[in-house]
Order: structure tokens, then C-alpha cells, then sequence
């Protein structure tokens, strides 16, 4: 199989045929970004059917394959398609996607019929025009790709330089208007860009997978970012690589169209982006979904033993408590609580006597951190306006001890006032003793006075 | 001289006339509040003003010239909910768009742009969270970053559109205490507002707007229960109690 590989890469026109395709998928996944973030990813699979109506009309008039006439042609026939959807749209009550749709399949059943003429005629045969259905990168000479390349690269350059103009007009288009960008021109212009990426990439790709080829490396790429200009970048490597990989696979086995693979390795790309990303990925979602989880499980078990020991310590009864008086101070899923508790006897934060549980003298002082937090945060929410220039985004973890100490002494007192001061010591009442907290008005836990109140 | 002349603009979707033949001078230096009721052609002022739509008559002059010519005296506060906030960017970067009407085509925006936009962000208490990814942030932080793109245009007259809708506590101390500096500097601000509680407090003058000018001046001689009327038309029974609530806010 290497060998394979490798007479494959050694052969000339497969080189040419590897470097068109590379460019072609760097040029795609860039413009796609784009298109993408326009939400216009329909309107790419729009053009890129309508498009063969125009190259086998180009073939028809011009007589023979020819790459430049057919660009033109699929240039052509894409923006009238184009032009006809926004009739539609402006001119009637269907909306967008179904005047897209129609359009769509009316040209592409216009091109098949015109492309079975060509293929009756006498030099139907030669003329390469199956091609452009599911694409065949191998097909492509030396001419093909000198187009191909040119018209990628100045693509590219464009984009480059008009970076920052349609960066601002793909995000915020009135804005990019009062500031005097002629809007109206960059609109046609990226519409252009869009419509000519398709265009080149019609007969390695095909016009059935052209969108996808479009799509799927811009759409993998915003898992990786949160930056246009790293999006622009990493979507044109993956159109790069699925290029390579497409063209290879295709070249080695005989009569394997090249769109379907390119757009196969694509969207294995896609794949992996989705699961393993980091960030927006699947499973970093899940494990930092997981964590949460976790996290709450374990901090409501100890608050609830917390809330009960306070409770208890009022009216002299015993700091032990069983499973159903947990669950009934705080409702709490069976399964979830036994493996926490046991998780949490395991790390020595609760001990067990007699189906009987109580905070041990470490659990005790996580149990009233982790009361005292919460607790803390309620206060916050009764009074965020007051608080309001903390500026706590909505999925900012709350922790006490990053609060200003002006802040949390205001936030002590009001926790005061609502008697909501978690009133056990935690150094002495695991030990059975029933101490309470007194003079709120210090800063740190540990600095706090202590005002004793024996059982 | 006058920062904005409006002269007899008239904006009409398919012959039904939106806003019609308004005419007005904004004066230097005030904070300008614009109410009316929905679909008086509040924010449809601001875009004509700005050649956002095109309008079927009339005129726009900033300071005596076409606006074409006096585009970088002129900042935009968009709505808020205008614009993807899904968008691959961080707050510095849609600050530092600001900019780009001052940098020209082809250049990107160099280290002093990048001080300006910085400056403007910490001007709204953002400057902690110049990168972070802008839907991270919440939906009065989001309407701070557009304040400060706004202020990165470095502008004489400013125009924005609801900048105090749906918005924090925080945000909107911000805002006041923005728009108090602006004009302090001796900007113009034409600001679209939709609650009359807060009229007399937070602005100088007001423009009354029902599809047409029902009043423009200072506020404590436009804002009154028969001007609301004119402009209200009968919705008015809550108007009374909310005019009063506005004196209690103020005294």
C-alpha cells in the first residue's frame, strides 16, 4: 500500500492535481467561514447547482471542455440563480429557504437535462462534463489547475487585505454602514468571493458536495475558536487536509469520485471537532457538566448536615442523623445521597454510628464554608441591585473569599439581619458540643470572636 | 453652529409614511432623550439621520455639511439585539471596530487604536473583560462594549439606539454616568429611551415623537401630561401616575 502511495505521489500530475486541490480546500474553508457566520451556508449549495446549467451551456456554445469558459459560465448561471432567489424572496410571501430549494432543484433539473443532450451528441463522449456531478480531481490537468490555483490565490489575497472591512460586515452590518463602508459593494464583492470558491472547486468536488466542502471545514473549525481570524486559518487547513486526503484516496482507487471522499475526510474532521474540542467540544461539555454535578451533590449533602446540626444544637438533641432525616430537610435523590455519603466518609468528613450520621471535626469546618458561601450567595441574589457593581457575570462561580472586604462585611451584616448567620462553631460542635457565633461584625472566619454558649 | 440639522425628512415603507416631514435643530451640548410610543419611528429617526434607510425627502446636515463629509464626528450605539453576539470575537475587538472608520481601508488597527479601545472599555468598567469571548459576557455587558465602540469613534455627536433596554443595575449607572461626562466634554447625545420614569432625570432635552415631532426642548417645558398626550394619544390612563412618579424620583 505504500508503494502505492508513494508511485502515486511521485506521478507529475498527481502532484498538480494535490496542489489545486490544497489550494481549492484553503480557499473554500476560508470564504466558508464567512458564508457561515452570514448564515448563508444554504445559498453555497444554492450556487453550486445552479451551476451546471451554466457549464453545459458553456460547453455547448464554446464546443470543447474548456476551464475558463465553464468558470465563467458556472459564474454566470450561479448569480442568476442567486438574483432569482432574492426576486422570489422580495417579491412574494415564501421565504427564504423554500425559494432556495426551488430555485435549486429547477436549475439543477435544467442542467442534468442539458448535460444528457451533451452526452447523445457525437463528442459527448470527450467532454468530461459527468465529472462535474460528484467530481474528479484526477481529471483535472495541468491547465485546470493553473486556473484553479490563480483564481484560489487571488481569493485569498483579497480576503487578506479586506480582512478588518469584512469582519465588520459580517458582524454588525448597520454599523459597518455608519461608519461609512460602502456596504452595498462589500456585500457583492464577498458574494463574489463566495460564488467563485464554489466555482473552482466544481470539478474536483462536484456540484452535488460543493456546499459541503464549503461548510463542513468552517463549521469544524469555530469548535477550535473563538477568533475569526484563527477560525479563517484553521478551517483552511482542514479544507487543506481533506483536499489531500480526498485527492490521494481517489487517485489510488480507480473510478472513486474525489468530491465524496474529500467530503468524507471532511467531515471526519468535523467529527472529532465536535466530540473532542476543547471548550465547545462534547466531551468537555460533559465532563465540566459532570464536575458541577459532582460538586453539588457533595456541597448540598454537607450543608444539609450543617443546617440539621444547627438546628439540633437549639433544642439539645443528639448531632447524628439518618438518611431520612436528610432527605427530608432537603429533597435529594437516593442513589445520589448513599454515594455521597459514603464518598464522604471515605474522605473522613462524615463518620457513622448505628445507620446514623454526623460531621466530623474536618467535615464540620468544610460543611460551614461551604454553608456560609451559600448562604452568602442568597443574601447576594435578595440584593443584587445593591450589589450590582460587583459585576458578577450570570455563570461566574460565586466564592466569598474573592469578595471585596467592604463587600462582605455589608453582606455579613444584611446575612445578620435575615438571621442567616451560620450560628455553629465548626472547631467545637462536631465534638458534640453546641457553641454559637456571636458579634458578626470581623472579617475572617477564623479571626472572628466567639461568644459561647455551653449546652 | 448647530451639531444636527434635521430638515423635512419623511421615511415611508411602501407608501405608509413612518416618519413624516420632521423637522429639528439639536442643540450643542445637551443630552437629547427621544420617546414615543412603539412604533412612533423612534430608532427609524436615528437610522435616517445616519443614511441607514433611505428616506423619501429631506435633509441631514452635521455641523452645517452633508453627513457623507462628517462621518467621523458621528458615533452609533446600535440596538443591542442587532447583531449575532455568537460571533467568533472578543470585546476588545468589536471596540477596536470603532476605529475603523479612522484607519482606512487595507490597514489594520496599530497599538494607539488599541490604547483608545482599551481606554473606552475600562470607561465603561469593562476592562477585565477585554478578551473575553463577547457571548460569554451578559446582556448589559454586551451593551457596554457597544457604548465603548462607540466612544473609540472618538465623536462630537453621538446616537444611540435603547441603550438602557433590558440591562443591569450596573450598566445602567454606566450608561448615566457616561452620558453625564459626554457632556461634560460638550458632546452632543441623542439618546431613543422608552421609559418615562426616567426622562426628567436622565435627560436635558427631549424630542416628543408620534410619527411626526409632536415637541422638542428643554425638558421641564416639553415633558408635560398635555405634550404626552398629544404624543400617547389615548393610552394615557397610566401616564398621569408615571409623570407624578418621575416629580417624587426627583425630589
Amino acid at each position: 500500500m505504500w508503494n502505492e502511495l508513494l508511485s502515486t505521489l511521485q506521478d507529475a500530475n498527481t502532484q498538480w492535481v494535490l496542489f489545486g486541490s490544497i489550494l481549492l480546500g484553503i480557499a473554500s474553508g476560508v470564504l466558508g467561514s464567512f458564508a457561515l457566520l452570514r448564515k448563508q451556508s444554504l445559498i453555497g449549495d444554492a450556487m453550486a447547482h445552479a451551476a451546471l446549467p451554466g457549464i453545459c451551456l458553456a460547453f455547448l456554445l464554446y464546443g470543447t471542455k474548456s476551464i475558463g469558459w465553464f468558470l465563467v459560465g458556472a459564474a454566470l448561471s450561479g448569480l442568476l440563480a442567486t438574483y432569482f432567489i432574492q426576486v422570489i424572496i422580495n417579491h412574494s410571501r415564501i421565504k427564504e429557504d423554500t425559494a432556495i430549494g426551488l430555485v435549486l432543484s429547477v436549475f439543477f433539473g435544467f442542467g442534468i437535462v442539458l448535460l444528457t443532450k451533451i452526452a447523445q451528441s457525437k463528442n459527448g463522449n470527450q467532454s468530461g462534463l459527468d465529472d462535474f456531478i460528484f467530481g474528479q480531481a484526477a481529471s483535472l490537468v495541468g491547465s485546470d489547475v493553473k486556473v484553479i490555483s490563480g483564481v484560489a490565490i487571488v481569493l485569498l489575497i483579497i480576503t487578506f487585505l479586506l480582512f478588518k472591512e469584512l469582519k465588520l460586515f459580517t458582524f454588525d452590518r448597520q454599523f459597518a454602514k455608519g461608519i461609512g463602508l460602502p456596504t452595498g459593494f462589500i456585500n457583492a464583492l464577498l458574494m463574489t468571493l463566495i460564488v467563485s470558491a464554489v466555482v473552482i472547486g466544481l470539478q474536483a468536488v462536484g456540484v452535488i458536495l460543493m456546499a459541503a466542502m464549503l461548510i463542513t471545514p468552517a463549521i469544524a473549525a469555530r469548535y477550535w475558536t473563538n477568533r475569526l481570524d484563527r477560525m479563517v486559518i484553521v478551517a483552511g487547513t482542514i479544507g487543506a487536509l481533506s483536499g489531500i486526503l480526498g485527492t490521494i484516496l481517489s487517485s489510488m482507487a480507480s473510478n472513486l469520485p474525489t468530491g465524496p471522499v474529500i467530503v468524507v475526510a471532511a467531515t471526519l474532521i468535523f467529527v472529532i471537532s465536535l466530540v473532542f474540542a476543547p471548550n465547545r467540544g462534547l466531551v468537555s461539555k460533559g465532563l465540566r457538566l459532570y464536575r458541577i454535578r459532582k460538586r453539588v451533590a457533595r456541597e448540598t449533602v454537607l450543608q444539609t448536615m450543617y443546617d440539621l446540626a444547627e438546628e439540633a444544637s437549639l433544642s439539645n438533641q443528639s448531632m447524628l442523623f439518618s438518611r431520612e432525616q436528610l432527605i427530608t430537610r432537603r429533597r435529594m435523590a437516593n442513589r445520589m445521597l448513599n454515594k455521597n455519603l459514603r464518598l464522604l466518609n471515605r474522605e473522613g468528613l462524615l463518620n457513622q454510628s448505628g445507620g446514623e450520621w454526623g460531621l466530623t471535626e474536618t467535615g464540620a469546618k468544610e460543611a460551614y464554608e461551604v454553608t456560609f458561601n451559600n448562604r452568602l450567595f442568597e443574601i447576594y441574589t435578595m440584593y443584587e441591585m445593591r450589589f450590582a457593581y460587583l459585576q458578577l457575570a450570570a455563570n461566574d462561580a460565586w466564592e466569598y473569599d474573592e469578595i471585596p472586604s467592604d463587600t462582605l462585611k455589608e453582606l455579613m451584616e444584611l446575612m445578620a439581619t435575615h438571621e442567616h448567620t451560620p450560628q455553629l462553631d465548626p472547631a467545637h460542635f462536631a465534638k458534640g458540643e453546641k457553641y454559637y457565633f456571636a458579634n458578626m461584625e470581623s472579617k475572617g472566619i477564623n479571626k472572628r470572636k466567639r461568644e459561647v454558649k455551653s449546652s | 453652529m448647530n451639531p444636527v440639522n434635521v430638515s423635512n425628512v419623511t421615511v415611508a415603507y411602501d407608501r405608509k409614511p413612518v416618519l413624516q416631514e420632521i423637522t429639528f435643530d439639536m442643540p450643542e451640548g445637551k443630552l437629547i432623550g427621544v420617546v414615543g410610543p412603539n412604533g412612533a419611528g423612534k430608532s427609524t429617526l436615528i437610522k435616517a439621520i445616519l443614511g441607514l434607510i433611505p428616506t423619501a425627502s429631506g435633509n441631514v446636515e452635521i455641523y452645517g455639511k452633508s453627513y457623507k463629509s462628517q462621518r467621523k464626528l458621528v458615533g452609533y450605539v446600535p440596538q443591542r439585539g442587532s447583531v449575532d453576539w455568537d460571533f467568533p470575537t472578543n470585546a476588545l475587538d468589536v471596540v477596536l471596530m470603532g476605529r475603523y472608520g479612522h484607519i482606512g481601508w487595507f490597514r489594520r488597527p496599530g497599538k494607539k487604536d488599541t490604547a483608545i479601545a482599551l481606554q473606552a472599555l475600562d470607561k465603561v468598567g469593562m476592562k477585565e473583560y477585554a478578551n473575553r469571548q463577547i457571548s460569554q459576557l451578559s446582556g448589559g455587558q454586551q451593551q457596554r462594549v457597544f457604548l465603548a465602540r462607540a466612544l473609540a469613534q472618538d465623536a462630537t455627536v453621538y446616537f444611540m439606539d435603547e441603550p438602557f433596554v433590558g440591562v443591569d443595575a450596573a450598566t445602567e449607572k454606566a450608561i448615566i454616568s457616561l452620558l453625564n461626562e459626554l457632556k461634560a466634554q460638550g458632546k452632543t447625545v441623542l439618546v431613543v429611551h422608552h421609559d418615562l420614569q426616567t426622562v426628567k432625570e436622565y435627560f436635558d432635552w427631549t424630542l416628543l415623537l408620534n410619527k411626526r415631532k409632536i415637541a422638542l426642548g428643554p425638558t421641564e417645558e416639553v415633558f408635560t401630561i398635555d405634550n404626552l398626550q398629544k404624543t400617547y394619544g389615548g393610552r394615557l390612563s397610566f401616564l398621569d401616575t408615571q409623570v407624578d412618579a418621575s416629580h417624587v424620583v426627583q425630589s
